[in-house]
Parts: C-alpha cells; sequence; structure tokens
C-alpha cells in the first residue's frame, strides 16, 4: 500500500511538472474556468431574485447543494481524469503498454492525468459551499460537519466511477460516447438544485440508476436540518454518501471485466 | 463570389460526414433541455408574481437556446488555429482572393452547417414531445429566419475576430475561454434576457450579445411582434457589420507585421 501511495505521488509529480511547464496556460485556464462556474453561480443568484425562492427552497440553501456537487465534480474531475483520456489509449494501442506493467491497470490509468487546471471550478465551489454555510443561519453540529466532507468523498467518488464507466464502454466501441455526458455533466447540472423539484422519471434515475441523490440531495437535506423534504428516514440520508463509494467500487469490478474482454486494434 | 461559394459547400460536405455526432450531440442537448425546463417549472410554481416573460415562453426559449447553441459558443475557427501554429498560413497570402472575404465565408460555413444538422432534429423532438411550440404567427416564423440569418452573419463576424487575434497570441487560450462564458451569459441562454433585473435590461439591449439568440428567440415567439422586429435585426445586421470592419482592420494590420517561419 506505501509502495502504491508514493508511486502515485511519483506520478503526480510528473503529470504537474508537465503542466507547470505552462504556466501563463496553466494561469489562463484556471481562471477562465474560475471565471465560467462563477457566472453560472451568478445565473442563479439572478433566477432567485426574480423568483423569490426554487418551491420552498431558498438560495443559500441551494447554494449548499449547489457547492457540494461542484466541490467532488473538481475532485473528481482532477484524479479520474484518466479514465476520460482512456479511450484515446485504446485507439493507439498504448492501452498495450500498461498491461505489460506489474500494476493494476486502473491504477495506471487513474495516475496517467492529474489536472491541475480544475482547482477553479473547486475554488469556486468551495466558495460558494463556504458562504451559505457561514451566512444561511443553519445550526451545524458537530455530526453536521462531518456530513460534509463525507458527502463530498461520496460524490467525488460518485463521478469518478461514472468516468471509469465511460472509459470501459471504450473496450467496446473505440468511439467515446457523448451520450455518457448526460449523466456525468448533466448530473452535476440536475444536482445544483434539489432533486425534489424534477418530474418522478428523472429523480428515479438519479437515485436508483446513477445514485447521485445518494451523495447531494440526501445528505444535503440532513445536513441543513430538514429531512422532512427528503422523502426517505433521517438515518437512510446520514448514511447514503457510502453510495458513492460502492458505486465505485463496482465500476472498478466492470472495468475489471472489460479489461478481460480488451483486444488490442493492433499496430 | 465562386471560391467563397466553393469554400461554402466544401465545408458543409465535410461536415455533412459527422452526421452520427451531430446526432449524439443533438440527443445530449435535449437531455440539457429537459433539466433546465423543468427547472424553470419549478421557479414558476414558486412565485404567484407576473413575469415579464412566460413560462411557455420560456419553455420555447429554452428549446431555441438548445438548438442554436452553437451560434453562442464561438471559439476561433480551429482549421485558422492550425495554419496560424504550423505557419501554413503564409499559403493563404499566395491566393488570388480577398483574405478576410475568404476567413469570414470560412468562419460563416463552420456556424451554418453544425448549427442546422444539430438545430433540425432538435426542434423536431422539442416540438413533438416537450412542450416547443410553432412560431407565433407565419409572419413571425419569417421575421425568425430573417433574424436567425443576422444572428449566422454576426455569430461569424465575431469568430473571424476571435481567429485574427490568433495572429498575436497563437494559443488563443485566454480569449477562447472567457468569451463563451460570457456570451452564454449575456445572450440569453443561461437565463431567458427578459428575467434580468430592470437596471440590466437597457445595457443588454445594446451590447452585441442579444443578436446571437435572445433577438431571434423573441421573434419565433411573438414576444417581439412581426411589426416590431426590423429595429432588432437591423442591431443585429449593424453589430455584424461592425464586427468585420473591426475584423478587416485588425487583419490588415497583422499582415504588415507577419513574419513566417522557414523551414
Amino acid at each position: 500500500m506505501a509502495r502504491l501511495v508514493r508511486l502515485y505521488m511519483h506520478y503526480a509529480g510528473i503529470s504537474i511538472r508537465s503542466q507547470m511547464q505552462y504556466r501563463a496556460s496553466f494561469a489562463m485556464a484556471a481562471t477562465g474556468h474560475l471565471v465560467v462556474t462563477g457566472f453560472d453561480f451568478a445565473a442563479l443568484a439572478v433566477l432567485f431574485r426574480r423568483f423569490g425562492s426554487l418551491v420552498e427552497w431558498s438560495l443559500h440553501e441551494v447554494a449548499v447543494l449547489y457547492g457540494i456537487t461542484h466541490v467532488a465534480f473538481a475532485l473528481a474531475e482532477a484524479f479520474a481524469r484518466g479514465f476520460d483520456v482512456f479511450p484515446a489509449m485504446v485507439r493507439d494501442g498504448s492501452f498495450d503498454r500498461l498491461l505489460l506493467r506489474p500494476l493494476s491497470t486502473a491504477f495506471q490509468v487513474a495516475a496517467s492525468e492529474i489536472q491541475l487546471m480544475r482547482i477553479g471550478r473547486l475554488t469556486q465551489g468551495l466558495a460558494v459551499l463556504g458562504w451559505a454555510l457561514a451566512t444561511g443561519g443553519f445550526s451545524l453540529g458537530l455530526a453536521h460537519w462531518l456530513l460534509v466532507p463525507l458527502a463530498i468523498l461520496g460524490g467525488a467518488c460518485l463521478f469518478s466511477g461514472l468516468f471509469v464507466l465511460s472509459g470501459v464502454l471504450s473496450f467496446w466501441t473505440i468511439e467515446t460516447l457523448e451520450v455518457v455526458n448526460t449523466v456525468t455533466y448533466g448530473g452535476v447540472e440536475a444536482t445544483q438544485y434539489p432533486l425534489s423539484i424534477y418530474r418522478p422519471w428523472f429523480r428515479h434515475l438519479f437515485t436508483f440508476v446513477v445514485p447521485l441523490a445518494c451523495v447531494n440531495f440526501l445528505p444535503g437535506a440532513a445536513l441543513m436540518g430538514m429531512p422532512e423534504r427528503a422523502g426517505a428516514p433521517e438515518w437512510c440520508l446520514w448514511l447514503a454518501p457510502f453510495a458513492g463509494v460502492l458505486f465505485l467500487l463496482a465500476s472498478l469490478q466492470v472495468w475489471r471485466v472489460g479489461v478481460r474482454h480488451y483486444t488490442s486494434t493492433g499496430s | 463570389m465562386r471560391p467563397y461559394i466553393a469554400v461554402l459547400s466544401a465545408n458543409f460536405r465535410m461536415m455533412l460526414q459527422y452526421r452520427a455526432a451531430a446526432f449524439a450531440g443533438a440527443v445530449t442537448q435535449v437531455f440539457w433541455g429537459l433539466i433546465r425546463v423543468m427547472v424553470f417549472e419549478a421557479f414558476y410554481r414558486s412565485s404567484s408574481l407576473v413575469h415579464p416573460m412566460g413560462l411557455d415562453e420560456v419553455v420555447d426559449y429554452v428549446w431555441l437556446g438548445q438548438a442554436m447553441l452553437l451560434l453562442t459558443t464561438f471559439g476561433p475557427d480551429p482549421h485558422i488555429r492550425e495554419m496560424i501554429r504550423s505557419g501554413n498560413v503564409a499559403y493563404e497570402l499566395t491566393r488570388p482572393t480577398d483574405l478576410y472575404g475568404f476567413w469570414y465565408v470560412r468562419c460563416l460555413a463552420a456556424r451554418i452547417a453544425p448549427v442546422i444538422l444539430r438545430a433540425v432534429p432538435q426542434l423536431l423532438i422539442a416540438g413533438l414531445f416537450f412542450g416547443l411550440r410553432a412560431p407565433a404567427s407565419p409572419a413571425s416564423g419569417a421575421a425568425w429566419i430573417a433574424s436567425t440569418l443576422a444572428a449566422m452573419l454576426l455569430s461569424a463576424a465575431f469568430g473571424a475576430v476571435i481567429s485574427i487575434t490568433l495572429l498575436w497570441t497563437i494559443s488563443g487560450e485566454g480569449a477562447s475561454r472567457f468569451l463563451p462564458a460570457v456570451s452564454w451569459l449575456l445572450s440569453g441562454n443561461i437565463i431567458p434576457l427578459p428575467l434580468f433585473p430592470e437596471w440590466a435590461q437597457g445595457v443588454l439591449n445594446v451590447l452585441p450579445f442579444r443578436g446571437l439568440a435572445d433577438t431571434p428567440f423573441r421573434i419565433y415567439m411573438g414576444h417581439i411582434g412581426p411589426g416590431e422586429a426590423l429595429l432588432p435585426i437591423l442591431h443585429q445586421v449593424v453589430w455584424a457589420a461592425a464586427f468585420v470592419l473591426f475584423g478587416r482592420w485588425l487583419l490588415a494590420r497583422a499582415m504588415r507585421r507577419v513574419v513566417v517561419q522557414g523551414g
């Protein structure tokens, strides 16, 4: 285990140093990211100004959900981004090289690219979350404070699992499927808002098929002291973030199946 | 005129090769549209006040916005970017055509073809299943088509300016990251412009961005009646002309100092 950690740090160091070769371009990209996501939240504030509330939710309450989703997604983008560029490895056959090394393929793919640029989204998400928690007037006990990182961690695992699954698809199709973006990027877009505002089929999709509700809406409701809005027993809300971890573990199993079916594209 | 038409049709044929990708893109955008529609439905449920735009109109606006999304995302033209990076832009100078005109038509083709390819299936799906209504009247429909064409001219003129700035910056990281975000917000693609606060309306009306999305959409649904449509369309055309002139001037300046790398 210690060896894996050391190796991961080594991989990360290489990736970071290579990105730092283009300092200006990195700074521009990171700020650009920050501005883009900043506009996104400004738009949300404009809507609240016009309509006052989103059904029973206030801007602060929605901002908590928004912050959790964006921080979790930024972490997943930073650490599991390798699976997103993985289809290129299958297409040009460089995945063969990974198979030769005495290390798990999932580990190597994950470590192949660590994206620092996502620091823009991360900063913005943390700022929104911090602002909402500090000024929203929630009464937060120690348990609630622990639930925040737990939900973020669960979310990061779940989004990583989605990246793994979209990578697995490329074992069979060789092409990236833009359709997968509907649940990754679409999932971020959807879970910025409380899931209860959507139509039933859509809620079910993001609760039972892709359990994004478990890492965002459900713990969020418990966190803000309004479990009655979630429509599930309260203990359920506290345990829900672990669904994200389970989702990632399941995705890694599917990854193994995919690797076993892999046939190289040739030279 | 002949060479320009050739560029236009060559680009069209190239884009048509990517039908499957365009269809997948359309499906993804329909899903996004659904999310946005549901969010607006919830916002309208929360407030009994009268807003400058009804829910039906916002739904139309969202679907048109998804269908025409590519008009508001102007990165630099990928071919021109590649030519500038590799130095092949020198060949462009030897062609017996006006360089700006040539690049402008290139940008125009790169807008029109993918927009039509994506918009048609999306408008059909949204119209059949998800509550997009037909244009308010035949006159509104005709004015909408005119305004959409003007939006394409404007979008291409803007894209040409950004492509030309690559002659200075080469990577284009800066402009191509910030501008789409600005134009999404200010053209109405994130939130319909009439829902912005009163104090912002004056500025939004003057800026060029509304011509990319807001103007044609509101003409479509009759929010701007066909009788009042002339002035907003003129606003689009004037801005397009201004960007064309600016692009021309910028390109002429760049050409005076261009140094082509040998090899």
